[in-house]
């Protein structure tokens, strides 16, 4: 900060100077005075600055507390949860079904603890325990009675029952803690879809629950999380379709003496899953142990119909021709060379029963000729059956909402071969769980839209992309319309909903190599209503076997057929379908001996 | 006669030190400290005792702590407002020279306490922060460098003081340490502000903050995604922030009364970077608007002490400390409350910690030494106007 010297000090100078006076001391009051100008200047200026910035904080320290006001005059909206030590909160969220129908919820209860230097009487104690609790023993109790230890677990959760009657033993070592435990109100209904829930974190007077399998698994943080203050999870599943097709699906399996037995039932627009059954079965709120030995696929907690994958056979055909549809190669009514059997580097492709030297390409769906599929697929080629496959979904795991859907991995040839080729057009050689089948059956029969299956409730179709044209999806349609009505799936006509379908027996592979003449999977992929559909349905059973007209029948026509007709017939009306009386045109019923 | 005969008799030139201390001393802001630091030790009963229980302690052993680095805290408070301005810069700017060194060095010799920033030095029995201690001294440095600069032929203080803040404020970053980097930038405003700076240069670095703030926002993701966070009314509720927030409503106007907050059982820093919280849950808003009434009493009164003042330096380096602590306490408690984004500072005087005890010590005996009272020259100023 430099200032212009004002000129009257100058002056002064130099009259000094004429009166030969020292100018130095003039020059230093001159200085001095120009100080304190400066100085003068600064202050005022400093005070106003001073003042300001006295107001900026104090504007700064009235808006914290404005702001703490408001803050301590609203209502505290967060659920607090979880504090370090002591409590472990629990407010798991419901999972009801697509109408609101609750699946799991919570039940509060207690669990049974003892602390044995508070105990009175440990005999009369360990006596009155073993009555209430069959499978506690006497001894056993006693011994841990009359032990140094000061805390015991009894059980993890008790009925209001059992609670009464320990406190009718009037023992003041024995005490409760509070717990909440999940309950599945329908019991087995929707086992697998479930999954089940444990305790994990445990404490005295609280245990976390938490999800093990199923969407609870899948959606454990999500449940638990406090922010969503109990609104429950809706599922894309209906209740009452869940419960009828459990219940048919288990009848069918006795009757077709099957080892078991996969049902999904699926919206073909939406891609959610209506019901989804897998037996045998078991009930969540008492999940079994997994078993120790073995193969796994034998629990009742395998889900066949998402965990399982299996060379699922004749149903995989119509990917094969609807691929060919699409692509221009042939149209409905174009031959194809069906003499048999196909040789090919030392396998023999053969048909079940021979319908003549060529057929049509609708005709080699409806009598299921693994000839004039196989040669279809040779006139397209490794390379494109497999984009369409993998478009299809057939590639990767189906990433429903359950944790057990990752295991769900199809597994494909190692090499694929002209042979391979030829194999998958007829579903052998690539294994796929059911509800591969489901999403792809849906997307090619849906107008040709892919389809993702789910299992939470949507709000509306889901505009996938598109694997073929609505024309090609239009004469699968009928194609498949025309199995029930004049092919293999003959007994899976049921008035009024005009299913189409296509059946599949696929020779179950050994495990150690090649196939089993005897022992089957027998599938039934089935669309209604057939003109517009509506619904996929897939059936399988494991190893049926029934004795029809004198023989042994195992193909699905003779079994996952009929069980899948029971299943459209019981469920349509619960679906809201109205059944169309008059046979749609075109069509005729057939018979059942046909 | 009688000086002839026995000599001068040594005559007090003035009053003594004790008495003239307190006359012309800011009484009331001796008593606002002597106010928060009584709070800080009964919200410490309140909010130290589970973090005791974690590290192992006996349950008040924080609250000991406190009151003993707290009484040491007063009485250098006290010895450091006995000094006089000359004392305070000639101090000061040592002790600066010593903190700075001891900042630049932290690198080497520092330890983080596992908490991935190295800010501390171990003593074994205590932790020092120097970057506390460095803030005071530094804003007693810049006020002594830019009063100089004011003088007629004065050195170029502004621009020495300006490459000592960048310095100062590297290496914070590299801690990093962000809060303290922006309280040392925001010192350095404020002397500056106070010292005259031109008040287009300020619009302009205002502007050039806004545009600079709006850039970042639009390119980058991250600090994006902070500031949304912040600004979106929606809070994770297993944030501190949120616990923080939840305890100031559960307090409510009057409290949930002694002992019944729960927050401090959930927030690892309820003892340090919100007290306010506890505070807020246990005494409720009664106590919190108390505590901003003294922070804003202590900060007011300086700078109204300081508007007559008239030597330069004593007017910057006073408008700087009480700044300092005012806006320590405004972030402390803005971000409790959300008017800032999450970051970790103490409140003076009130938070626990020996370092921030002391160094608020200082800055305070500091601020106490520069607003007493002196004669300020009125008598030469009505001459000099009667001169001219």
């Amino acid at each position: 900060m430099t200032l212009r010297t004002p000129l009257r000090p100058l002056t002064r100078i130099l009259k000094a100077r004429e009166h030969g006076e020292n100018p130095d001391a003039i020059e230093r009051e001159n200085l001095r005075l120009r100080h304190e100008a400066i100085r003068d200047k600064m202050r005022q200026r400093a005070e106003t600055r001073l003042l300001l910035l006295a107001m900026c904080f104090f504007a700064a320290f009235v808006t914290v507390g404005l702001r703490m006001s408001t803050l301590a005059a609203s209502e505290p909206e967060e659920p607090r949860i979880a504090t370090s030590g002591s409590a472990i909160l629990n407010t798991r969220a419901d999972i009801v079904d697509r109408e609101g129908r609750v699946l799991a919820t919570n039940l509060v209860t207690n669990s049974l603890y003892a602390h044995p230097h508070e105990i009175i009487d440990p005999v009369a104690a360990a006596r009155g325990l073993a009555g209430i609790f069959p499978d506690l023993e006497e001894e056993a109790l006693l011994r841990r009675f009359t032990s140094d230890s000061r805390f015991i677990w009894l059980r993890r959760y008790i009925s209001p029952e059992q609670e009464q009657q320990v406190h009718e033993l009037g023992e003041p070592g024995l005490l409760f803690g509070p717990r909440e435990m999940r309950l599945y109100p329908n019991g087995s209904v929707a086992a697998h879809i479930l999954g089940g829930a444990g305790f994990g974190q445990e404490a005295v007077n609280a245990a976390e629950v938490i999800g093990v399998a199923g969407v609870e698994a899948q959606f454990d943080e999500d449940l638990r999380d406090p922010a969503r203050d109990g609104a429950p999870l809706e599922l894309s599943i209906d209740l009452t379709v869940q419960s009828a097709v459990e219940q048919v699906l288990a009848g069918g399996m006795v009757i077709m003496n099957a080892r078991g037995a996969s049902a999904v039932l699926m919206d073909v627009h939406t891609g959610e899953i209506r019901a989804m059954a897998s037996l045998p079965d078991f009930d969540p709120n008492a999940r079994p142990q997994p078993l120790t030995e073995g193969d796994q696929a034998d629990s009742p907690l395998f889900n066949r119909a998402v965990q399982g994958v299996y060379e699922l056979g004749s149903v995989f055909k119509i990917f094969t021709v609807a691929q060919a549809l699409n692509e221009g190669l042939v149209n409905p009514a174009t031959m194809v060379d069906t003499t048999g059997p196909l040789r090919m580097s030392g396998f023999s492709i053969s048909d079940f029963r021979s319908y003549g030297p060529s057929q049509s390409v609708s005709d080699v769906i409806v009598h299921s000729s693994n000839i004039g599929t196989a040669r279809l697929a040779q006139m397209m080629g490794a390379e494109r059956q497999q984009r369409f496959l993998e478009q299809l979904g057939f590639f990767q795991p189906t990433l429903v909402e359950m944790v057990e859907s990752r295991s769900g991995r199809p597994l494909l040839p190692a090499r694929w071969g002209e042979l391979t080729t030829m194999t998958v057009s007829y579903g052998h050689g690539i294994s796929t769980s059911p509800l591969h089948l489901a999403a792809a059956y849906a997307s090619i029969t849906n107008g040709g839209t892919l389809i993702r299956p789910t299992l939470l409730r949507q709000d509306g179709p889901q505009m996938g992309e598109r694997v073929v044209s609505e024309a090609v999806s239009a004469q699968i349609r009928d194609m498949l319309r025309a199995v029930v009505t004049d092919g293999t799936a003959s007994f899976g006509d049921v008035p009024g909903y005009a299913v189409g379908g296509k059946t599949g027996s696929a020779d179950k592979p050994r495990p150690t190599g090649g196939y089993f003449e005897d022992r089957v999977l027998s599938t039934f992929a089935s669309i209604f209503p057939a003109d517009d559909p509506r619904y996929v349905l897939i059936v399988t059973l494991d190893e049926p076997e029934i004795v029809a007209l004198g023989e042994a029948r195992r193909t699905a026509g003779w079994t996952a057929v009929p069980v899948a007709a029971e299943v459209i017939r019981r469920v349509a009306p619960l679906l809201g379908i109205r059944p169309e009386i008059e046979p749609l045109d075109g069509f005729q019923l057939s018979s059942a001996s046909d | 006669m009688t000086e002839m005969a026995h000599g001068t008799v040594v005559v007090q030139s003035g009053e003594a030190v004790l008495p003239r201390w307190w006359r012309t001393v800011d009484r009331v802001t001796i008593g606002c400290i002597l106010a928060l630091f009584a709070i800080g030790l009964l919200l410490g009963f309140a909010a130290s005792p589970p973090l005791a229980e974690r590290n192992g302690h006996d349950p008040f052993h924080y609250v000991i702590r406190q009151a003993a680095f707290g009484g040491l805290a007063l009485a250098v408070m006290v010895m450091v407002s006995m000094l006089t301005p000359v004392q305070i810069r000639r101090l000061a700017v040592l002790g600066f020279f010593g903190a700075f060194g001891a900042l630049a060095l932290l690198p080497a010799f520092g330890t983080d306490y596992g908490q991935g920033a190295v800010r501390w030095y171990s003593l074994g029995f205590a932790s020092v922060q120097p970057s506390e201690f460095l803030k005071p001294v530094f804003v007693v440095f810049t006020a002594w460098m830019i009063a100089a600069s004011q003088e007629v032929g004065g050195p170029p203080g502004k621009a020495v003081s300006l490459v000592v803040t960048i310095t100062i404020v590297g290496f914070l970053a590299m801690q990093p340490d962000f809060g303290q980097a922006a309280l040392v930038v925001f010192a350095w405003c404020v002397v500056y502000f106070v010292a005259g700076a031109p008040m287009l240069l300020l619009a302009g670095v205002g502007a050039l903050v806004g545009v600079a703030g709006s850039v970042a926002y639009s390119n980058s993701e991250h600090f994006a995604r902070r500031i949304d966070g912040f600004l979106s009314a929606e809070l994770d509720p297993n944030t501190q922030l949120a616990y923080a927030t939840n305890a100031i409503r559960e307090g409510g106007f009057f409290g949930a009364g002694l002992g019944e907050g729960a927050v401090k059982w959930t927030l690892p820093d309820a003892h340090t970077d919100f007290i306010i919280a506890v505070a807020a849950e246990e005494y409720g808003l009664v106590l919190v608007l108390v505590i901003i009434a003294l922070f804003a009493t202590i900060a007011l009164r300086a700078f109204f002490r300081l508007t007559k003042e008239r030597d330069p330096f004593i007017r910057l380096a006073g408008a700087g400390l009480a700044s300092l602590l005012a806006l320590q306490a405004i972030i402390n408690m803005g971000v409790a409350v959300r008017l800032l984004p999450a970051k970790g500072m103490t409140l003076p005087f009130v938070s626990y910690g020996g370092s921030s005890l002391i160094a608020t010590g200082i800055t305070i005996g500091m601020l106490l030494a520069l607003t007493r009272t002196r004669p300020q020259g009125e008598i030469g100023d009505i001459l000099l106007s009667r001169h001219r």
